[in-house]
């Protein structure tokens, strides 16, 4: 067992963690965090998708105490209060989710695109996505959705 | 995954010391290969040293006629450092096909030239641009470093440290990727360099390896047309569910072709 300390949307966590266990589980288990999903477990999905440190990451493919001192941003942590993310906003006008499942990573990692890339051209909206998938092939309402997400966050 | 010791070392030093204490222990630097291979049970290390953080591996800069990448520099930043841009494009253009962002945002260089899949990218640049493997113990010249399917002349207890690339005069890379997992179903580097044409073959076959003789028809001639009808062993080939021998086999040639003339477009 280790202790961490995490910075978890904006609030400092501190737990004892098995050295082997993933990052997403002590986000879901430990820290109640059930909107990051798993999806398939072997880094090809994306459901799980985070932010360590500003930069997208699987979270069943990273140790929890890997991310020891890092400030971790989740869906959870994206709306103020009331008010929705200009992502999360664009996938209720675009409809751009079906069944939902793969929806907390998209939007994260379409978040991380954008911080990278305010204004993608479709091409990179498509290679920007590449490590998310979605089995309802919702994508064509994702890719307006990113586009909608860039009108709104200009 | 089987239990083990995670530490993270804070130094070069430290972690040298940890993995001469452990002989069953394992660097960890993006994790990109190895975590989900203890997920599958796949290895039992008894440690994992992570060397991810670590200064001395870190760093991006040219020196001379070379480009110096530090083993713990992540793909992303490879793809996106002006430094990358300028002195060598066609290892930016490589480093952001790697796997998709978020594996681009936590694997490494160092971690994917130790680990010599047959499928990687990074081996392919090596390769082609004659490039020098610097460990904690010695340099190691590409030719001689990448031995087969997961087999390097790394020892035990040997960290690489940073890879010196030869900057070519032009280069490029086009790769079939495998349209699940991103790895290369062929993937062909090629590299004009002081001393000529070298194309280097990755995802096809064992292991990375040197397609002699395009290198010595483009260096007669240095026209795609020169590529055409010229042999290619096929019986190193892989071939699995996805491909057969010869098709892996016509894949590298159409990749060499469409790296070569990605390579003469330019300037």
């Amino acid at each position: 067992m280790t202790k961490i300390e995490l910075t978890v949307n904006g609030t400092k966590q501190t737990r004892e963690v098995e050295d082997r266990a993933l990052l997403v589980d002590v986000l879901r288990d430990q820290l109640q965090l059930t909107g990051t999903h798993i999806g398939c477990d072997t880094s090809q999905c994306g459901c799980c998708t985070v932010h360590v440190n500003g930069r997208a990451v699987k979270s069943c493919t990273m140790l929890a105490v890997q991310a020891g001192g890092a400030d971790i941003v989740t869906i959870e942590g994206l709306a103020k209060g009331d008010k929705l993310h200009p992502v999360q906003q664009a996938f209720t006008d675009c409809h751009a989710l079906q069944c939902g499942f793969c929806t907390p990573g998209m939007i994260m990692a379409i978040t991380a695109l954008l911080k990278d890339n305010p204004q993608p051209t479709d091409e990179e909206i498509y290679h920007g996505l590449e490590g998310n998938l979605c089995r309802c092939t919702g994508y064509i309402n994702i890719v307006k959705a990113v586009k909608r997400s860039a009108e709104l966050m200009k | 995954m089987f239990e083990f010791n995670y530490v993270k070392a804070k130094s070069l030093t430290e972690a040298q010391a940890l993995i001469a204490a452990h002989p069953e222990a394992k660097l960890l630097s993006g994790g990109m290969t190895l975590i989900p291979t203890l997920k599958q049970r796949l290895a039992q290390p008894s440690h994992l040293v992570d060397i991810g953080g670590l200064p001395e591996l870190r760093g991006i800069e040219v020196k001379g006629t070379q480009l110096v990448i530090g083993a713990a520099t992540q793909h992303y930043e490879v793809a996106s450092s002006p430094v990358v841009k300028k002195a060598l494009p066609a290892l930016a253009a490589l480093a952001n096909q790697i796997g998709d962002p978020q594996v681009r945002n936590r694997g490494t260089l160092g971690g994917s030239v130790a680990n010599n899949d047959p499928a990687a990218d990074y081996p392919a640049a090596v390769l082609a641009l004659d490039a020098t493997v610097v460990t904690n113990k010695r340099e190691i010249a590409a030719g001689d470093f990448f031995q087969g399917m997961f087999a390097t002349a790394l020892e035990d207890g040997e960290i690489v440290m940073r890879v010196r690339f030869n900057i070519p005069k032009r280069a490029a890379y086009e790769k079939f990727p495998h349209p699940a997992s991103g790895y290369a179903m062929a993937g062909v580097f090629v590299a004009e360099g002081a001393a000529g044409m070298r194309v280097a073959v990755t995802g096809a076959a064992s292991g990375v390896f040197r397609w002699a003789e395009a290198e010595q028809a483009l260096t007669k001639k240095l026209n795609a047309d020169a590529l055409e009808g010229l042999p290619l062993d096929e019986t190193n080939m892989n071939e699995d569910i996805h491909a057969t021998r010869e098709y892996r086999a016509n894949l590298a040639r159409v990749m060499a072709k469409r790296a070569l003339k990605k390579m003469l477009a330019e300037k």
